[in-house]
């Protein structure tokens, strides 16, 4: 069992989410920096889509009631466990994160996985409907799983921070705009607004303008999609985005971008790009 | 037409609702390998496939949406008709009958008179959102929405008609509450109002 002693500014039971239900209104939900997930789970030897913690800007505190093997993934924080490689916290034992030095979300991954009740097969807190469990709170005790497989001798000391650029698929509604406007996203940075969370990362930065009026009708969203509402200033959907929606998507971030995306920061400039390079 | 929704997505213009059902049936019979999600919408449906060689899945996908064009494939998925018992006494039933100028009886006997279907879901799990209302009981969203509205609540918004599968805020003016549960997370599916599914609301006295 382990013990919430501070949660920091928001944390999280994650794992990889609920995909495939999107048809029935449910967000997929899961890590917003799945990689980091499956990284930190991989540390100390849990199948990769057990449920961690997920940090949100650091400075939380967990005690550990029973011993425990744990490794952190993602954003880089001080405790007294260090980065990349799993680390022994006897019982009694308490872990206290520094704020990152750069990225947002820290993954604290324990053999065995945070073994709260799934909810339709996913321990996952989803922020927009409110599926799983609640996020942490001081006192809130997290039982732990019976370990699976052997811990690898494994090391990934972080690496050092990727460029803050994501890279675009154009579409699925780039004609609902301006020719102008996809070269309008990628020509300066936006900066990453207060009212960010895991639906979506909040942009502020050059208009992006529409050539069409009226409504789009409801139509399915994506992970990583560039939507855009009347404001013109764009959001990219992370983990908890809802499944459909009716603003146009200008542009889709790649896959490989998404935990760039995740790792955002508010006030952190952010650039797009339309080419497959950079 | 389809259209490229990031790496993994294709986006299949179906032009209907009607459509949507028929793509979307046709996909959950035999679903085209690595596909995760098949998210039908009024005019479209979204098909989400990681794991799939993308120019193979487009052509498939192509040849599936003329197929259920002409006609072929399976029917609808749904032909179930789910009745709906419903305790008019809403807040907003007044609200709904000055909008529509008519009489509070009348809304109720609008709002029973016709089978609704399910055109799909979205908003919040297990919201089904229902086509086919009455229009004479097309009314705008409420201008605040409410910060909470129970479970159970069955309203109206523009063309649409639902009931709310859990709480959340909403602004749909409510008509009435129904017992019946359209969202259990136990149940599966958990969702009861799959996309096709029709829907007949029935008037019953409250307790």
């Amino acid at each position: 069992m382990i013990e919430v002693v501070a949660p920091g500014p928001y944390a999280t039971v994650q794992d990889l989410g609920r995909p495939g239900l999107a048809h029935l209104g449910v967000p997929c939900s899961g890590a917003a920096d799945a990689p980091g997930l499956r990284l930190a789970n991989r540390l100390v030897g849990n199948p990769e889509g057990l449920a961690a913690v997920e940090l949100t800007y650091g400075t939380a505190r967990l005690r550990f009631l029973d011993g425990a093997w744990v490794a952190l993934a993602g954003a880089p924080v001080t405790s007294e466990a260090g980065m990349g490689a799993p680390f022994w916290v006897p019982a009694g034992g308490e872990l206290r994160f520094g704020p990152p030095a750069w990225g947002l979300r820290t993954y604290v991954a324990v053999r065995g996985g945070i073994a709260v009740e799934p909810v339709l097969g996913s321990r996952s807190t989803d922020s927009l409907s409110g599926l799983g469990p609640e996020p942490l709170r001081a006192g809130t005790l997290l039982p732990v799983g019976p370990p699976q497989g052997e811990i690898a001798t494994d090391l990934a000391p972080p690496p050092p921070p990727r460029p803050a650029v994501l890279r675009l698929v154009p579409g699925p509604r780039d004609d609902w705009f301006v020719p102008g406007a996809p070269a309008a996203l990628c020509a300066r940075p936006y900066r990453v607004t207060q009212d960010s969370n895991r639906v979506g990362v909040r942009l502020r930065g050059p208009e992006l303008v529409r050539a069409r009026q009226g409504e789009l009708p409801s139509e399915g969203m994506v992970l990583g999609a560039v939507q855009v509402p009347p404001s013109g200033q764009p959001i990219v959907f992370l983990a908890d985005h809802p499944p459909t929606g009716g603003y146009p998507v200008i542009a889709v971030v790649r896959d490989a971008d998404i935990p760039v995306a995740a790792q955002l920061r508010p006030g952190d400039e952010v650039r797009f790009t339309l080419r497959s390079h950079h | 037409m389809i259209r490229p929704a990031g790496e993994h997505g294709l986006l299949v213009e179906t032009g209907s609702l009607e459509m949507s059902h028929r793509l979307d049936a046709a996909l959950r019979d035999a679903p085209p390998g690595g596909v995760v999600e098949i998210v039908p919408g009024p005019e479209t449906v979204l098909v989400v496939a990681p794991g799939a060689d993308r120019e193979r899945l487009r052509a498939r996908l192509a040849s599936l949406a003329e197929d259920v064009r002409e006609g072929a494939g399976p029917a609808a998925r749904e032909g179930r008709v789910v009745t709906i018992p419903v305790v008019y006494d809403g807040a907003d039933l007044e609200s709904v009958a000055r909008l529509a100028g008519i009489p509070v009886d009348e809304v109720i006997s609008r709002h029973t008179g016709r089978e609704l279907t399910v055109g799909w879901l979205g908003f919040a799990p297990g919201f089904a959102y229902l086509t086919g209302l009455d229009p004479v009981l097309r009314t705008p969203r409420l201008e605040t929405p409410r910060t909470s509205v129970p479970a159970g609540s069955v309203a109206v918004a523009g063309p649409y008609s639902a009931v709310y599968p859990s709480a959340s805020p909403g602004g749909w003016r409510l008509l009435g509450r129904t017992s019946t549960r359209v969202w259990d997370v136990t149940a599966d599916p958990p969702a009861l109002l799959l996309p096709g599914v029709r829907v007949r609301f029935e008037r019953v006295s409250g307790a």
